[in-house]
């Protein structure tokens, strides 16, 4: 239909202000914060040595945390769902033609584009803080690449199904909780073959492992392989979980969307600034 | 052309249900294209749950309802592209520029422009119907509350609809902002035709803009009709004021022309600082809510009645 591509253009054209928006004044000071505190973290463990593998602490994480930033944009989808529900910008989406899939294309545009800078902020001072990443071999850059588009599309989708369903800026903020646990267990900041294996098996099930594996795969020396599970980078199985991932994540989240959409209207909106009034009062 | 195409908004019983509580019990009116209705009633009435099912956000639970002769309940993005809601408060979008906010909103009716109407409207000749040219760098969120409401109804307009939803648009507003509104609102009458569905408490409002008025009761529609219908149909409450020796007299009459008349061929010189206001709106929509509500939810005979009397 000829309605699309005037709703994806508009949609990316939201995309590009709201970045700009989240890169103004006071916000930049809150998107800052946590790369640059992966940073001293990748600093100060810049000479700590991993057992057998000639690599430090250091230089494991900070690919590791590429990762974890990608699958960052989850919690990011879904405290701005939230935050963007409670107060009426979904309805506004919602009362205009294309409205929902043009806000929903600038919400994945400004959130990939915030990732990319995010993992710009991290691993452009970080390749000169550690030693040992191959960031200079095409077939790094190949492998991030895609373990990249993977991860943005499995876990934004995701965000999507979950913003959906929880409905307050409340509970998008008890989500963090479980996703930092995840985080912890995930590999990123120390081997995953360190923990016990029902919490390996756990951490398998989800994106945040199998991003981290996928992103030291592709700049971490290959002796460095001696600490992941299996001894192995695993790269079809990262493939297959995140493309899984991805795919429920595509079809499942259209349909709770519109679900959700579908029940906003201004007394809605009404009722809940009342209740976060109640809450602030 | 054929009756429904005249008709902009059709409503046939129509009912809404909580639970075990009725919010409408059927509701039945119509907006014809270019008509200005003004839906009154007291808070609870139902006011918004109709306008809210009319704009497709909320399910009814039984009648029909057409809006732009389609089935809100099955409105397509085509069909969301011919309407504008300026909903009571709004408060999104508060990091973006009013002009950038406007001219993103528009960019979304562009694919449904035509020939007859070129949408949407440009963005800057906007900005200036509603006051706001000077505001057009500002972020929505440094935004006055009379600013806010214009920059609400310019997104509602910035499509060029056929058919608006004011739900109580001037709450909140100073007295001139309000007569700006007021202008606004006649203009897209006059200029474009544009039919426009508009809930408010302001009864001077409704009488100044509306070329017909609905009221809302208890989930019941309890008069339709124009302001001089609906003021004409409580015969008996002019008020008719005077000194008559010395003593300040007030009556309450159906025809107060002929009630002076009368006083006149009787009392001749003895009156004086004769005063006769016939019944307003105000009175109007005082007297019927009240006989609503006095009927302690059983409207069925007062609607009959009012019914019977307006149309």
């Amino acid at each position: 239909m000829t309605t699309i591509a005037p709703a994806l253009r508009a949609g990316v054209g939201r995309g590009v202000i709201e970045l700009r928006q989240a890169f103004t004044g006071m916000e930049l000071v809150g998107q800052l914060l946590w790369p640059v505190a992966t940073l001293v973290a990748v600093y100060f463990l810049r000479d700590v040595d991993i057992g057998g593998t000639g690599a430090t602490l250091g230089t494991m994480i900070l690919p590791g945390a590429l990762g974890m930033f990608v699958a960052l944009g989850m919690l990011l989808v879904v405290q701005q769902l939230a935050a963007d529900r409670e107060d009426g910008t979904l309805l506004r989406a919602k009362a205009t033609p294309n409205g929902i899939r043009a806000y929903l294309v600038g919400k994945l545009v400004q959130i990939s584009a915030t990732i990319l800078a995010y993992l710009a902020i991290v691993l452009i001072p970080g390749a000169f803080l550690v030693e040992g990443l191959e960031i200079a071999d095409p077939n790094s850059w190949i492998t991030f690449t895609w373990v990249l588009v993977l991860g943005l599309v499995a876990t934004q989708a995701i965000g999507v199904l979950l913003g959906s369903v929880i409905a307050t800026p409340r509970g998008a903020g008890y989500l963090s909780i479980p996703i930092l646990g995840l985080i912890a267990i995930s590999g990123i900041f120390a081997p995953i073959t360190g923990l016990p294996e029902w919490l390996q098996w756990i951490a398998q099930v989800f994106p945040i492992y199998w991003l981290g594996l996928g992103m030291r795969a592709a700049f971490l020396p290959d002796d460095a392989v001696v600490v992941e599970i299996g001894e192995s980078w695993r790269q079809f199985e990262t493939a297959a979980v995140l493309g899984a991932w991805a795919i429920v994540g595509l079809v499942l989240a259209p349909m709770v969307l519109r679900r959700m959409t579908r029940r906003e209207s201004g007394s809605r909106v009404a009722e809940r600034r009342e209740q976060a009034m109640r809450r602030v009062g | 052309m054929t009756m429904t195409d005249a008709l902009a908004i059709e409503v046939e019983r129509l009912r809404l249900r909580y639970g075990t509580t009725d919010v409408l019990h059927d509701v039945s009116f119509q907006v014809r294209r270019g008509e200005v209705l003004a839906l009154l009633g007291p808070n609870g009435a139902g006011k918004t749950s109709t306008i809210e099912i009319l704009e497709g956000f909320r399910m009814r639970s039984a009648g029909r309802v057409e809006v732009l002769g389609v089935d809100p309940a099955r409105g397509t993005e085509q069909w969301r592209a011919r309407m504008g809601i300026v909903l009571q408060s709004w408060r999104d979008h508060p990091k973006w520029r009013v002009r950038e906010l406007l001219a993103f909103q528009g960019s979304l009716y562009a694919p449904y422009s035509t020939a007859q109407v070129r949408r949407p409207w440009d963005i800057d000749d906007l900005l200036a119907a509603v006051g706001l040219t000077a505001q057009a760098q500002q972020p929505v969120k440094v935004l006055s509350g009379g600013q806010r409401r214009r920059l609400d109804v310019a997104i509602g307009l910035v499509g060029r609809p056929e058919l608006v939803f004011l739900d109580e648009p001037t709450t909140g507003l100073d007295p001139k902002a309000r007569r700006d509104f007021h202008e606004l609102v006649r203009r897209i009458r006059d200029e474009f035709e544009t039919t426009v569905l508009i809930t408010t408490h302001d009864l001077d409002e409704a009488e100044k803009l509306a070329d017909r008025i609905v009221i809302l009761a208890a989930g019941r529609i309890v008069a339709d009709g124009t302001s001089e219908q609906l003021t004409r149909q409580i015969a008996g409450h002019d008020e008719v004021r005077w000194v008559q020796g010395g003593e300040h007299l007030v009556r309450h009459v159906p025809d107060s022309t002929a009630f002076a008349r009368e006083l006149f061929a009787r009392e001749g010189a003895e009156i004086h600082e004769l005063e006769l206001r016939r019944a307003s709106l105000e009175d109007a929509y005082l007297s019927i809510v009240r006989t609503t509500e006095s009927s302690d939810g059983d409207a069925a005979d007062i609607e009959a009645q009012t019914n019977g009397a307006v149309r």
